[in-house]
């Protein structure tokens, strides 16, 4: 069964090549995204789990802007109309009046629904904050074996935390995008319903609503690079027995 | 970590390689910074350099050896002053009941961990003075790890798996690729290249960990228990690989285990008990042993 002659050369690793002192150690980026990516869709189920922290932040955050943009596009449309209503009525001096204090109206209630707005987005970004910081924690500590692994085969620290790093901002934008939609679809299918009409599409200022969108993944992708930073160095760092020794 | 001491206010600093000035006192550390580097690249040498020219009979020498585990407030020692020589081609099998401190050994000598007190030495160079990067560079090139739980990286196939520490090693692809397949081959998993661990028995896990473990042509192949998750027949042939190896190659192998299949086998036997060396048995004289063993009972 075995090939000994081919098992010494190959165990010996060719006598012409180990006479140069090979000192280099590299993780090329190319190795490195493969390896990450692989991760990240071979343990599909596993990562959507990890995700679902970043998805449901983001999906939090995204909701938050898409009903404050409809809220304002719908308002904006009402006061058009109201406005309007005062030119037809031009001359008529008590339209002109109601017509005021509707507008007054409106920029009172825009003023109240801005301070409540600015709390929801501080909260889901609490949200996402919690949520991200814990999914990478716990992407990272359930494979401390694999890293442990990895050291023993040579791996430098910067190559654990390159790896996680990829993965984290693989798993980020996916989480992001995919949460970002859940948040704008959830969002504009709910005024679609209250409305009965789809026409909240149309009233929306739609270059604020991507300009929003994009942020919301760009934060998904920026909170969870942030997140894993620490747990990916901690592990890096930890002594290769340490590593294989835990269980989780 | 390599650390080096300012010249002028003795202020430790990491190297780091981005500090170049003292932070304390402000002075220009660049001069002792390259002692440093040089002092490594010399250490690099040494252990970089070809085994058919170095001439040392001892490829693992450990002094004094000693590591204590703290444990909240009490002091566990794991290994006690261990003395011991392993010479280089040698089939080393290291011997104790579990809790004995064969695996805190072999971390040390694998350079796993860091002892508590004591020197550990391979190629007669002391592990202790090796910075992160150098370590690294040992476990990749000089030291082929087997262990119990033959720890594959899950998602990569079995041809990953070997390539790996390839990668690490810097090799191009191709070259990888083909070495990969052919230690694969010879290990018997010819067609089984592109499996993941998972669809992979026990045996034939432990025989890709195997061939991962020769992947950079190492002087060394430590295996903790590698027979400890097998069963009898599977562990008898990882064990024969292992030989085989050791025969063909002249490859140390230095194996912790409890299989006393693994006796047949070894050059010498170290047995441990409680952290210490209780005796170092030479195939030799174990053959005389058996030998005599059944003429001894009859006249007792």
């Amino acid at each position: 069964m075995l090939d000994v002659k081919g098992l010494a050369r190959l165990a010996s690793g060719g006598a012409e090549e180990s006479i140069r002192i090979q000192k280099q150690m590299a993780l090329p980026w190319k190795d490195a995204f493969r390896i990450s990516v692989r991760n990240v869709t071979i343990r599909w189920g596993r990562a959507m789990i990890t995700a679902s922290g970043i998805i449901l932040g983001i999906a939090f955050l995204s909701s938050v802007w898409t009903g404050a943009v409809i809220q304002e596009g719908l308002e904006r449309s009402e006061l058009q109309q109201v406005r309007e209503l005062a030119e037809a009525t031009a001359g008529e001096g008590a339209g002109e009046e109601s017509a005021e204090a509707v507008l007054a109206a409106a920029r009172e209630r825009a003023a109240a629904r801005a301070s409540r707005q600015a709390w929801l987005v501080i909260m889901s970004l609490l949200v996402c904050g919690v949520g991200i910081t814990n999914a990478m924690l716990m992407s990272v500590t359930e494979r401390f074996q694999e890293i442990g692994t990895m050291k023993c085969l040579g791996a430098l620290d910067n190559f654990i935390v390159r790896l996680f790093l990829i993965e984290s901002a693989v798993l980020g934008v996916l989480g992001s995008v995919l949460g970002m939609l859940l948040g704008h679809l959830g969002m504009l299918g709910i005024f679609a319903i209250r409305e009965r009409s789809l026409s909240v599409a149309a009233k929306m200022d739609w270059g604020d609503m991507l300009t929003y969108l994009l942020i919301s993944v760009l934060i998904g992708t920026v909170l969870s690079l942030i997140a894993a930073i620490a747990p990916a160095v901690r592990a890096a760092r930890m002594r290769p027995a340490v590593a294989l020794q835990s269980e989780i | 970590m390599a650390t080096i001491k300012c010249p002028q206010c003795g202020e430790e600093i990491e190297t780091t390689g981005i500090v170049t000035v003292c932070p304390q006192c402000g002075t220009d550390l660049r001069e002792v910074m390259e002692e440093v580097g040089h002092a490594r690249a010399e250490r690099m040498k040494t252990i970089a350099r070809d085994d058919s020219v170095t001439t040392h009979e001892f490829i693992v020498r450990t002094r004094d050896l000693r590591k204590t585990y703290v444990m909240g407030e009490v002091e566990v020692p794991a290994l006690r002053d261990i003395d011991l020589d392993v010479r280089r081609g040698e089939y080393l099998s290291i011997m104790g009941p579990s809790g004995s401190g064969k695996s805190t050994l072999f971390n040390m000598i694998g350079g796993l961990d860091k002892p508590t007190a004591g020197r550990c030495f391979i190629e007669e160079v002391d592990m202790a003075q090796l910075d992160a990067f150098e370590l690294a560079w040992l476990r990749c090139r000089k030291i082929g790890y087997i262990f119990q739980t033959f720890n594959l990286i899950p998602v990569m196939t079995a041809l990953e798996n070997v390539t790996l520490p390839m990668i690490f090693a810097g090799m191009g692809t191709d070259e990888m690729m083909d070495r990969g397949r052919e230690l694969l081959e010879l290990v018997g998993l010819g067609d089984r290249f592109d499996h993941k661990p998972y669809e992979l028995s026990g045996g034939q896990q432990q025989r890709v960990a195997v061939a991962r473990a020769l992947a950079n042509a190492p002087a060394i192949v430590l295996a903790d228990e590698p027979t400890g998750n097998l069963d009898l027949q599977t562990g008898k042939e990882i064990i024969d690989l292992l030989k085989e190896l050791n025969e063909s190659s002249g490859v140390t192998v230095i194996s912790a285990t409890h299989d006393l299949k693994m006796i047949d086998v070894s050059d010498r036997i170290v047995h441990i008990r409680d952290g210490g060396v209780e005796r170092i048995e030479e195939r030799a004289d174990l053959k005389l042993e058996i030998g005599t063993l059944g003429s001894e009972h009859v006249e007792d």
